[in-house]
């Protein structure tokens, strides 16, 4: 049971069971929306894991990412005729590139230091979202033209919710070799003591520097299929706040933990969802669970939980 | 020149409520570690609750005393109900608690007040004061007065009070701090309380300027943030020095450059500075131990 636990693969099929069961028990098409953004979301947070959770680095602007794969989307095929599809990969790729250029001098800041420039880069990228309104249509965003995938067009919340499902499974499996890696393992190293694991021989500078451009290109995937999904992009995308709701699912999920990372991005997408009946109550809901979960469960759901079990096990 | 001098003490009156409040995070972080986030809040609460006592029929300073009291309540009731049972928790975790508390607090005062901005009336009228070619406010003048007193009262009190003094202890060394007997609880307790008490004074003598809302915090908090950290985490002159030059920069900034990128040139300006002084204007020198 304990092998069960702690084995590479537990996460994944335990992801993918779910995957397969939602669409059965999901009535509408409403629900398996919500259920697509939850995958989307996880993907975005998951390369927060990455960068949070092994290699102990803070980014407060981890949205600035999200929001330039999402308007590649949006403006490649706008603007220069692009195919969707493509600028996905070109929003990637630009995100990482980026990513690299930024973190490059960044990343040698350490704890909140670097939360406050991250945060930064992540406010000026919404900034020039918002205000550069003939390339992105300013505060009221611009419309996503739907994406081909090999002659197949993309529409409907069910085939939307097993594109979204599918790239999260290939996220997840790239997130879970990663930390099973050589690489991985510096990562911890180096989340642990820097000096120590510079003393052991590890690139420290390079290492983070990858985990940052991989969190990057993570965060722009999600948030090209955010914006090809909802059809619609604003430089709300971009925001402080969706910076600290993609942090927030790390860390309530628990921090590291892959299958974690999901039930936190469940559990702030779909929370939200569920309180719209409260209306004027949803926000003070919101926040009192966030602040009872990390209460009670300061180190996020699924490593306590995997805690309590292991310690009643014989 | 003189358009140099008017942006110069637009500059202050913002830099000056961003320096409270990037006092409030450098008290509650040096007593506790922790980075309040739900410190912009504090304004706000400052601001509303003095906006709706008045329209309740009060005089602004029973108002403004009133709000600040509940301010400071909720300061203390955010380190007893949610800091206090963390203890020991990892930072990102009690930051997630704060941030938590953010929202609540922002959730609980859209139902209280509502979700409009609101003004109060300059405290000494709008007539602009002339000053070598440039005018001023007098609201601006409360502000930066509010400011220094603040700032003033606070270096008496914890370089000439024992109760002071014993802050500053626990900030140095919180083991030894209890080791000599300080009951740091309380000193906790007090940082949280002066925080909220200072950003709910920023905010009734801001809300004039700069409006308010039941969201406004997250801007302040986020201000405040920065301010804090390009003076140099913990150090109470570089939250100050670090919040004036904030507010000058951005001002200058959307003065001569461009008013939809004030904030992209002051956070650009944070991004330099660390880079040449990874720990702040004002931050020590730290060595890794090993």
């Amino acid at each position: 049971m304990k092998a069960i636990l702690r084995s590479r693969l537990t996460p994944l099929i335990a992801l993918a069971l779910i995957m397969a069961l939602v669409p059965m028990i999901a009535p509408t098409s409403f629900h398996l929306r919500v259920a697509a953004l939850v995958w989307i979301f996880s993907l975005a947070a998951l390369g927060l894991t990455i960068l949070m959770g092994y290699a102990g680095q803070v980014s407060l602007g981890h949205a600035g990412f999200l929001g330039i794969g999402a308007y590649a989307v949006a403006i490649g095929p706008a603007r220069l005729g692009l195919d969707p599809l493509l600028c996905i990969v070109l929003g990637a790729a630009l995100s990482g590139v980026i990513a690299w250029l930024v973190g490059r001098p960044i990343l040698k800041l350490k704890g909140y230091y670097l939360a406050i420039a991250t945060l930064g880069f992540g406010v000026i990228v919404a900034l020039i979202l918002h205000s550069e309104t003939e390339l992105t249509g300013g505060p009221d965003g611009m419309s996503v033209s739907r994406i081909t995938l090999f002659g197949w067009r993309v529409t409907g919340a069910l085939n939307w919710y097993w594109v979204s499902a599918g790239a999260l499974l290939i996220g997840a499996l790239i997130a879970l070799n990663i930390a099973a890696s050589p690489t991985g393992r510096a990562l911890r190293a180096l989340h642990d003591s820097e000096v120590a694991a510079a003393g052991a021989g590890i690139d420290v500078s390079a290492k983070k520097l990858a985990a940052f451009v991989v969190a990057a290109v993570y965060a722009a995937v999600a948030g090209g299929l955010l914006a090809a999904m909802n059809g619609l992009i604003t430089p709300e995308a971009a925001s402080f706040s969706h910076s600290v709701e993609l942090v927030a699912m790390v860390i309530i999920g628990g921090l590291g933990s892959v299958f974690g990372t999901v039930l936190g991005a469940a559990f702030l997408v779909v929370l939200p969802q569920t309180l719209t009946a409260f209306q004027e109550y949803e926000q003070a809901v919101l926040g009192l669970l966030i602040m009872v979960f990390m209460i009670f469960l300061p180190q996020g759901i699924v490593p306590s939980l995997r805690a309590l079990i292991e310690e009643r096990l014989p | 020149m003189s358009e140099f001098l008017q942006l110069a003490f637009s500059g202050l009156t913002v830099g000056a409520i961003y320096a409270l409040i990037a006092l409030g995070f450098t008290l509650i972080y040096n007593a506790s570690d922790v980075i309040n986030f739900a410190q912009g809040d504090f304004v706000m609460i400052g601001g509303m609750g003095t906006v709706f006592l008045m329209a309740a029929g009060l005089a602004l300073p029973v108002a403004a005393l009133i709000a600040v009291v509940a301010a400071v309540l909720v300061g203390l009731l955010l380190h007893r109900l949610a800091i206090e049972p963390a203890r020991g928790a990892s930072p990102v975790t009690l930051i997630m608690i704060t941030i938590g508390a953010s929202i609540f607090i922002k959730g609980v005062s859209q139902i209280i007040f509502d979700k409009q901005f609101h003004s109060l009336p300059a405290f000494s009228g709008d007539t602009p004061i002339p000053v070598g070619g440039a005018t001023i406010l007098p609201q601006s003048l409360w502000v930066m007065g509010t400011a220094l007193a603040l700032v003033v009262a606070l270096y008496l009190f914890l370089e000439h009070t024992l109760v002071g003094k014993a802050v500053l202890a626990t900030a140095a060394n919180r083991l030894a701090a209890k080791l000599v007997g300080i009951n740091v609880a309380l000193v906790l307790a007090l940082a949280f309380g002066l925080s909220a008490a200072m950003g709910a004074l920023a905010g009734v003598v801001a809300t004039p300027i700069t409006l308010t809302r039941y969201d406004i915090g997250t801007l302040f908090t986020l201000k405040g943030f920065a301010a804090a950290m390009l003076g140099g985490m913990g150090n109470p002159l570089g939250a100050v020095v670090g919040g004036l030059l904030i507010g000058l920069i951005e001002t200058f900034a959307a003065g001569y450059l461009s008013s939809t990128y004030k904030d992209a040139v002051a956070f650009l300006m944070i991004l330099v500075v660390l880079l040449f002084m990874p720990r702040g204007l004002f931050g020590s020198r730290t060595v890794e131990r090993v």
